[in-house]
Formats: structure tokens, sequence, C-alpha cells
């Protein structure tokens, strides 16, 4: 996978416009004023989960080994290269739930019409014309990245020598 | 937005393009930085009145529905819409209630440099208040007409006096609806204690008194301060003057009067005439003198009365300063943007706050004292022409219209008649005959969210075009006047050919400046005179009549748009600048259920060509429930019949 979305916590500020965001991404219209009355509902693929006093956005991670892959008697959770994000094919998917178990961070929700089940895509319309994912674009913080997967253990590193030389500067 | 497609005005746009190649930012820059804004938001489903909150409801369904006390998203939307009407309300009033003071000081002879200009509608509003005039002095009528208005504000019983204005039918259904208003600042206080945590939770009751307190605008706080204005400056009477930013001059020290208020604008105007500041101007190196421009309502103010130039509407703003011509701008109140410090830091104005409603740090407070209004003006006027010197780059298009404005309910009368016979009756006849299809109202603010200027100008041609007559007012008079629309000699090739007609008769454009966004109610008095006229029903919701709204900003717009409504029009405003779409229920009752009520609703469209046929057939649908639209065939009397005839 080349590039993952990542969060950063301190940044989140909890309005949930990644979650709104997302459902109108994934709806008929994708026009706020128009996604009001569509049926079936709009539905986020994202979940602001709250704990203490931290927000946390909670998405698919598109796992290289990913159980919910593993466990679908259907095949309907599919990726076509390394580098693709994990989709699932609704006309496959019998919503039997075994992915929702089976997913280690709780990423994936039954359809409004309790028929499949859904989980983001990486916004994969968008990123193929070259878009981040909806979520990036309507978080107002910056909390929500969309990132080379590369640049992400060398900008923590970049970080952490930055927290260790201003440590030994104050000495 | 491209930023090569912000206006559809070339002199803004080069501007706007200067300014990006200056790497100033501007209003566009700042959307395009906030951009996407929050959807809870724009839908009005967000609360922020408690602190158990702020709460917002998931408008898909699958989160909360209820906030934290339990108020559902029928009460939050209906909450926040009566928040934002009695904000406008108070913009509107307190506008009024300020001008109610100087009139009342004027009075007292403790503001010596005002003085009552038209004496005969002082008359006319102290009979309207019942203020008895024989043998008076105009201060004293005066005084008790200014005591009189300056009750209506905060009266502790009875109704708004004005309302005696609106035909009987329509006085009737608002005591029927029980809307009648009170005092002005009741309305806007209850607003505010209904919208609070745990009061008035029925989304319905919320929404009735929206209409009640937009209600002690129209027919209250704004409608006193366009009169009151009218006798202390004089009242508006058709004029040529000159729109958009090529009104600025090189060779002159300019002055933007920028705000709503006009009463130290009203006073810069005289001051940049005194023969002394002139000659200092000239010696400064500015050979034409002082020049002195409007942006926004004051402008409107200061053109319909005085002739004064018009810079720009609302985005013009900045866009003034960046032509690095503007020496100084007096800024009074109500869309005065903060950013005007940034983009002034850039460029060479200097800017002044000068009512102590608001100031804006970053800018000089000169607040304006009653008692010398002139001096005030005048050292302002000084330190515009000590600034002269500093100007460097100068980037001024070319680009200016002329444009006749100062059309009221009592001038468009006068135009219409004559000095001796002034009535609508020309009117309502070319109404009834069909060369006139019905009237519509332009009116509100320049949105950055849609390119500018574009969507008042299209709506105005289309509906000249199929023979509306169209009254305007606020920053839509203004991108009307950029383009033309209020030049008899140019504007009358677009209307259709009955309207042109009747315009070319009369020698007035088709679209009808109508002055600032306070004088809205010029309107509704002049609906309810064509009414009492005859010929087009009994009521002002009888009339063929429209309004728009499509690029509005602040929450003014929303108050005159419920005004409107609940006197009886037919409202469009933009969908996406209406943010209140979160609740179903409301919805319906503002675009449906309301008309059952008073006779009026909003309707959302962005599009102005089909805003434009929307209209029209409101207007038409008006007009065939008249009867007006059935052919009538010519009826030849005798001289015995046509001695009967009870006209």
């Amino acid at each position: 996978m080349s590039k993952a979305i990542i969060t950063d916590v301190q940044k989140c500020l909890a309005c949930r416009s990644c979650e709104l965001a997302c459902a109108l991404a994934h709806c008929q219209s994708q026009i706020l004023e128009e996604s009001l009355r569509e049926s079936p509902q709009p539905q986020p693929r994202v979940t602001v989960e709250a704990c203490g006093k931290f927000a946390v956005p909670i998405q698919c991670r598109h796992c290289q080994d990913a159980p919910c892959m593993a466990v679908c008697p259907t095949a309907a959770i599919q990726r076509h290269s390394e580098s693709d994000p994990v989709l699932i094919s609704r006309d496959k998917c019998i919503g039997c739930g075994y992915c929702i178990e089976a997913c280690p961070f709780g990423a994936m929700e039954v359809t409004n019409d309790g028929k499949a089940v859904v989980k983001c895509d990486l916004c994969i319309e968008r990123t193929q014309v070259g878009q981040p994912p909806a979520c990036v674009t309507a978080c107002p913080t910056g909390a929500i990245k969309f990132k080379d997967v590369s640049n992400i253990s060398a900008d923590r590193r970049k970080i952490t020598a930055a927290m260790i030389s201003e440590s030994l500067d104050n000495e | 937005m491209d930023k090569k497609k912000r206006s559809s005005d070339k002199a803004a746009q080069d501007v706007i393009d200067q300014m990006t190649r200056d790497n100033q930012t501007n209003t566009w820059d700042r959307l395009d930085a906030q951009e996407p804004q929050c959807g809870f938001g724009k839908l009005g489903i967000c609360c922020r009145i408690c602190t158990m909150g702020p709460c917002r409801i998931d408008p898909y369904g699958n989160g909360p529905q209820v906030g934290v006390c339990g108020a559902d998203a029928d009460t939050i939307v209906a909450r926040n819409y009566l928040r934002a009407v009695a904000a406008g309300t108070s913009a509107h009033s307190d506008h009024g209630r300020t001008v109610a003071e100087v009139f009342i000081a004027t009075a007292k002879g403790l503001a010596p440099d005002y003085s009552f200009k038209d004496r005969s509608k002082l008359l006319r509003l102290a009979e309207e208040l019942e203020v008895k005039t024989e043998g008076r002095s105009d201060a004293d009528i005066a005084l008790d007409v200014g005591t009189v208005v300056l009750n209506e504000f905060g009266k502790s019983t009875g109704k708004q006096l004005m309302v005696k204005r609106a035909p009987k039918p329509r006085q009737q259904l608002w005591e029927k609806h029980d809307v009648t208003p009170r005092a002005i600042d009741r309305e806007v206080v209850e607003a505010l204690h209904r919208s609070t945590m745990g009061v008035d939770q029925d989304y319905l009751s919320l929404l009735k008194h929206a209409t009640r307190t937009a209600l002690a605008d129209g027919w209250g706080g704004a409608m006193l301060a366009s009169d009151l204005q009218d006798i202390l400056f004089g009242s508006p009477m058709p004029g040529k003057g000159e729109v958009n930013l090529g009104v600025l001059k090189k060779d002159a020290v300019n002055i933007i009067v920028h705000g709503h208020e006009p009463i130290l604008s009203e006073m810069i105007v005289e001051a940049a005439y005194d023969p002394e500041l002139q000659k200092k101007a000239v010696k400064a190196g500015a050979a034409a003198g002082i020049n002195v421009a409007g942006v926004c309502c004051t402008a409107n103010e200061l053109l319909s009365r005085h002739g004064i130039s018009i810079a720009g509407n609302f985005l013009c703003q900045e866009l003034a300063i960046a032509t690095g011509v503007v020496d100084m701008m007096a800024l009074d109140v109500q869309c005065v943007m903060q950013g005007l410090v940034d983009v002034a830091a850039c460029y060479h104005t200097k800017l002044f706050t000068t009512t102590d409603k608001s100031s804006i740090p970053g800018v000089e407070h000169v607040p304006m004292e009653e008692a010398h209004a002139l001096d005030t003006a005048k050292k302002l006027v000084e330190k515009a022409i000590d600034n002269f010197a500093n100007r460097s780059a100068v980037n001024l298009p070319e680009e200016k219209e002329t444009a006749v404005t100062g059309f009221t309910n009592d001038s468009i009368k006068y135009i219409l008649g004559g000095k001796f016979r002034a009535s609508y009756r020309p009117l309502n006849d070319n109404i009834m005959n069909g060369k006139i299809r019905g009237i519509a109202a332009i009116v509100g603010c320049s949105n950055p969210k849609v390119e500018f200027d574009f969507t008042h100008t299209t709506l105005a041609r289309e509906l000249i075009k199929r023979n509306v007559l169209v009254l305007t007012t606020g920053c839509a008079t203004i991108a009307c006047g950029k383009q033309a629309l209020l030049d008899p000699s140019k504007a009358l090739a677009w209307a259709g050919e009955g309207l042109r007609e009747v315009c070319e008769a009369v020698g007035i454009a088709p679209v009808l400046a109508c002055g600032s966004c306070v004088d809205n109610t010029r309107m509704l008095v002049a609906g309810s005179e064509i009414v009492a006229e005859g010929g087009l029903g009994q009521d002002l919701s009888e009339l063929p009549l429209a309004g728009a709204c499509l690029e509005s900003i602040t929450e003014k717009a929303l108050a005159i748009g419920q005004y409107f409504v609940a006197s009886g029009a037919l409202v469009v405003f933009a969908k996406e600048l209406f943010p209140y779409l979160g609740s179903e229920k409301v919805m319906d009752y503002l675009v449906n259920g309301i008309e059952k009520d008073f006779g009026g609703k909003w309707a959302l469209e962005s599009d102005p060509v089909k805003a434009a046929e929307m209209m029209l057939e409101h207007i038409e649908g008006k007009r065939d429930a008249l009867g007006i639209n059935e052919e009538t065939e010519r009826k030849l009397y005798s001289m015995e019949e046509r001695r009967d005839l009870a006209v």
C-alpha cells in the first residue's frame, strides 16, 4: 500500500466533519442540500470515537494481511494489488458479519438496509483522479492526512530527533 | 473558485488579479482557505446554545437525532433561524434608534450641524403619529415625533404604530395570528429568551415568533430609520450618479464612506465641499480636489440623496483599497470586514471607525459626537489629505456606469403623476392592462460563493425581458448599477416591449434603485399604496409581485425575507445560502405552510434564470387570481352611463 490515512489525535476537535463528508462522498447526489432525503440514507465509513479528552477518527486500515479478507466466505473482500485498498464487493457480500467480528479496529459496519457491510474504500474514485479522500479534505485542523506509508516513519523519526535534540539543548 | 472567474464585473476581476500579483489575500482567498465548510453549520443542525453541548444532529440518521437536552433537528433549526432573524432585526432597528437619537438631539438644538431637510415629510409623519402640528415650530414637532419614534423601541405596552400603513386585511391577518409586533426591543429580547435552552421547543411556535420579530423590523425599526433619515437628510429624488471603481480619481484625494448609517457620512460630504479643505487638497498635490465615494449601503444612502458616486458593493470594499488611490476610508456599522485591516496595511489607505458600536483592532477610532459632527468630519477629511502623499503603486480600473437612483414610495408616485397629482394610478393601470406583468424586488448582498454580481444582474435582465418592473435595494442595486441596468439610456434596450413603452413614457429605467437595505420597507409602503390605489386586490398578498435575494450573506437578509413573506410576498433565496435545510418540518413550513397563514412563502433556487421563471409564474398566478389576465371587451358608454360610473 503506497498511501494511508493517518491521524494526529492531538489535532482532532471531534467536529465530525469527516463523518459527514464521508457519507456525502459515498451517496448518490454528492450534493449536501440534495443528500438529505436520499434513500438509502447516506452512511459514513469513518467514526469519531471519543476517549477521555481525545477523540479518534477510526476507519479501515487496509491491513496488508487483512483478517476481514481471510474470513469472508464469499470472497467479497478483495484487493487487486498490494498498493490497492481493501474493497468490499456489494454484489458478493451476503452481510454475514464475520468480517465485523474479525476487524480489530471496529472499522466495518452493516449497511443501513442491513443487507451488506460497508467500510472505508479510501475514496477510490477520488484518489484515482488525484484528489485526497473526502475525510482528509474535510478535516478543518488537518488532523487527518493522506500520506505515503514510507514517509510516515521518516517523518516520525524527524520529530523524535527534534525532541531529543531539544531536550539536550535544554540540559 | 477559479481565480480568474471570481467576478462577472471586469473592474473587480482586474483588481482581484492585481491583489494576487501583489500576494495580498482577499475575501475569495479566505473563502478558499475555509473550504470545505462545516456541513452541520450549512444545514443549521448545530446547537451551541448551552454548555451541555455543542450538539449536532446527524443529518443522515446514523448518529444522534437529538441534543443532550433532547432538542430535535426541528427545534435546533428553528431556534437558529429565530436567532438569525432577531440579529437581522437588531441591525436595522439599532440603526433606526441611532437616527432617532440624532433626530431628537437636532430638535433640542444639541446637534447644530444637522437640520430638518424635508419639512413636508416631517408634517406627514407627525400626522401619522398623531403629533400636533398647528402653530408649532418644526423643532417642537420634531421633538415630539422623535420621542414617539424612540418609544417604539422600548414601550412597555401597545403594538407597533407603523403597521397601520399596511392594508387593513393584512393588519387583521397579523392580529388573527397574533404576530403584530409590540416594542421592537421586546421582540428581540423575547426571541433570545425563547431560544435559550429549555424554553420554546415547538418549531412552529419559534417560527411564529420569528415572523413577529421580523415584522418589528420591517414595519418598525427599519421603516422608522428610513422615515427619520428622509426628514433629517432630505428625501431622495431621482438623480444621476456614477457607479463602479472607475469613480475613484487618480488626481483627487479619494475618501470612501463604508457601512450603513449615513449620519457621519452626511457630514463628511459637507466637509468635502469646504473650500478651505478643497484648497488644502489641491495644495497637497490632488489637482481635482476631494472626491467622496461610497461602498455598501452608506453609498446607496448618499447617492440617492446627494448624487455621491458609488465605488462598489460589499465585495468591493477591499478592492477599492487595492486600487491604491483610496486615501481614507470611514467605517460605520454592518458589513465592514475585519480583513480590511490586512489589506489596508498592504496598500496605503487609512481606516477610521466612526461609531462607538464598532471598533476594530488596528484601526484608529474617531467616534462621531452629535454636538460637533462636522468638526469630526473635517478632522477625518484632513487626515485623508495628509495621506495623499503616501500613495505608491496605482491600479485603478476605468469602468463606471451612469446610474439613476433615488426612487422611493414617495418619489415613484411623483414621477408617475406629477407634483400636483402624485399617484400610483399609471402604474396600477399598466399592470392591469398587462404592459407591466408585475413587480419584482431584487435585494441583498454579494457573496463570494457565487460569481460576483452575476446572479443579481442576470436575474434583473431576465425579469425586465419578461416585462416585470424591477425594484432593487442594497448591494444588488450597486451590482445592477455597475452593469448599466440603472441607466435608462442603456437598460431600456433589454426590457420587454410593454415595460419599455411605459418606462420610456415616464422616463425611467426598467430597474429602479430604491436605496439601501434598510430602505426595503419603502417597497412595503409602495405596495400598500398600490393596493390602496385600487384595482389590484385588497391586500399585499394579492399583488403580482415577487422578491429575490440570490446572493445573501447577512442575518439582515433573513429578517428582510421573513417580513416580506409575512407581508404576503414570494421570496426566492439561493438554496446553498439558506442554512436551515437540516429540518424537513421547518423547511416545509417556510416554503409551504406559511403561505396558508400569510399568503407569502419562501422558495429556494440558485439559478437566476430559473428564479426569474419561478417569479414570473408566481406573478402570473396572482394576475389570474385578480382576473386581470382575462381579455375584456371594450365597452362604449353612452353619456348617461358614463355619468353614472362610480370612479
